[in-house]
């Protein structure tokens, strides 16, 4: 598979919850136009490690580097950087407050000065794209599961940021709403993305994933294309683990 | 025999009734509209009003820094003596009656300097209400999940702008009846200003007592101004909260 450039590259990622390792010592690198999918059993730090890599967790040990510049330097601003580190997270955390649009228009315009116009133009384009310009001025509360997802996806897309991190996007949600999101998701992989996506939907990840990451007890177990992944795992966790979900 | 008991009944009705009337119109006219008396209430009612109103926005603004202070030093670690300085600060106003606070600030701190008796309430009285109103506004800026937050982070918001863009319209929407509850306090609590030699309303009533010897209707008229006002603000706060209620039903 043709690999391009390093987009992140985590380096001895360590996090310590008092005496809980959530992390310990991960080194791996996501290159542009991977969609790299991260699965594992719940407490295995596969949420933290996402969570590390725009710094809403901030490690105990080791660099992050986005494209280059050093996320975990304080002197880096991060703001600037999580600008183009979409993330979408479990319970879609919309902007209860505000319309649909709004909730879209924001960023852009508060953070990339877009105008009004610019900024609602770039909103109903991403708004039709995953089916739900209708909604444009509808709020939160009045849609339903798979439509905040929908929305929660556009919303960190406004930014057109370089990569898109996932936080386990569909273990809210009912399970006949998976479908529309992951059609979403399956769509920005086609469109070229580079994502990481924690996820628990085996299918997905072996369908749509360029390279499936397998995390137990902080590490990085074992790795390898959905393929080789998922019908021939050799470490004996691995099996175990998918003889649990598969 | 019937009849004339009857009739002898309602004359007495009717001459008490009249009698009360009479009585009631002595009293009015005495309390209020002899000398002028009604004036003391009206002028009362201004004090009243003045103080309570910018007592109020001091209250907001230094309860809103107060409030920011305490969760951003919860939230992120920093601003730790600040931090310590707003809890000291608000353990002592709400562990002292505001009569002998508005004493202290009047007879203590501006002991030597002139300043307006009416000044003196309003910065006695903002002062307390900060500390209410700090409470307030952490208990709501905490009320809003962490995810909203992180939510704003991750776009590329930092902490100051995540707060005022997303945290906070949500967390003054929460906090809104706990807010009007707090002036409805407030404003009676100016009640206590005559211990300053303030004229405001409270006093105003008590002055008309002192001259006519007639407590009833002074006192009652100045209950009913008070419930007035606070009808009306809670009206007005029912007014704000539907039109916030946009979103989150």
């Amino acid at each position: 598979m043709a690999q391009g450039n390093p987009l992140i590259e985590v380096q001895g990622l360590k996090k310590y919850f008092g005496k809980v390792h959530a992390l310990d010592d991960i080194t791996e690198t996501i290159y542009e136009g991977e969609v790299v999918a991260v699965i594992g059993p719940s407490g295995s730090g596969k949420s933290t490690f996402l969570r590390s890599l725009n710094l809403l967790e901030v490690p105990t040990e080791g660099h992050v580097l986005m494209e280059g510049v050093d996320i975990t330097d304080p002197k880096t601003d991060i703001n600037k950087l999580r600008q183009k580190m979409g993330m979408v997270f479990q319970q879609f955390n919309l902007f209860p407050h505000m319309t649909i649009l709004k909730n879209l228009t924001l960023a852009p315009m508060k953070l990339q000065k877009l105008s009004e116009a610019e900024a609602n133009e770039r909103a109903m384009a991403l708004l039709t794209r995953v089916g739900l310009a209708d909604r444009a001025n509808a709020y939160p509360v009045q849609l339903s599961g798979g439509q905040k997802q929908r929305i929660a996806i556009v919303r960190a897309l406004a930014m057109k940021p370089d990569v898109m991190l996932f936080d386990e996007p569909t273990s809210a949600l009912d399970p006949e709403m998976v479908g529309e999101v992951l059609e979403v998701m399956r769509g920005l992989a086609r469109d070229g993305m580079t994502m990481v996506v924690v996820t628990h939907e085996m299918g997905f990840a072996r369908e749509v994933a360029s390279r499936v990451l397998f995390m137990d007890g902080g590490r990085i177990v074992e790795q390898n294309t959905p393929q080789e992944l998922f019908d021939h795992p050799k470490s004996e966790r691995l099996k175990n683990f998918l003889a649990k979900v598969l | 025999m019937v009849a004339i008991d009857i009739g002898t009944f309602f004359d007495t009705v009717l001459a008490w009734l009249q009698n009360t009337w009479t009585s009631l119109c002595a009293d009015f006219y005495l309390n209020f509209i002899k000398e002028d008396r009604w004036k003391y209430l009206v002028r009362g009612l201004g004090v009243t009003l003045e103080v309570a109103l910018f007592a109020a926005i001091a209250g907001i603004i230094l309860g809103a820094l107060l409030a920011i202070i305490r969760t951003t030093a919860d939230k992120t670690g920093r601003l730790r003596f600040l931090n310590w300085l707003a809890k000291l600060y608000i353990t002592v106003i709400r562990g002292t009656p505001v009569v002998v606070q508005l004493l202290i600030i009047n007879f203590v701190i501006f002991s030597s300097v002139f300043v307006d008796t009416v000044l003196v309430a309003i910065i006695a009285f903002g002062l307390n209400s900060a500390a209410y109103v700090a409470e307030v506004f952490r208990s709501g800026i905490m009320s809003i999940d962490e995810g909203q937050f992180e939510a704003g982070r991750s776009l590329g918001f930092n902490y100051g702008q995540t707060m005022w863009h997303i945290v906070m319209p949500q967390a003054f929407k929460n906090v809104l009846p706990a807010l009007a509850n707090e002036f409805i306090t407030l404003l009676k609590e100016t009640s206590v200003s005559g211990y300053i030699g303030l004229m405001d309303l409270t006093k105003a009533g008590d002055i008309i007592r002192s001259r006519t010897f007639a407590a009833f209707m002074p006192l009652i008229a100045v209950a009913l101004v008070y419930l007035i006002m606070v009808v009306v603000l809670s009206a007005g706060v029912s007014r704000l909260e539907r039109r916030l209620r946009n979103g989150t039903r």
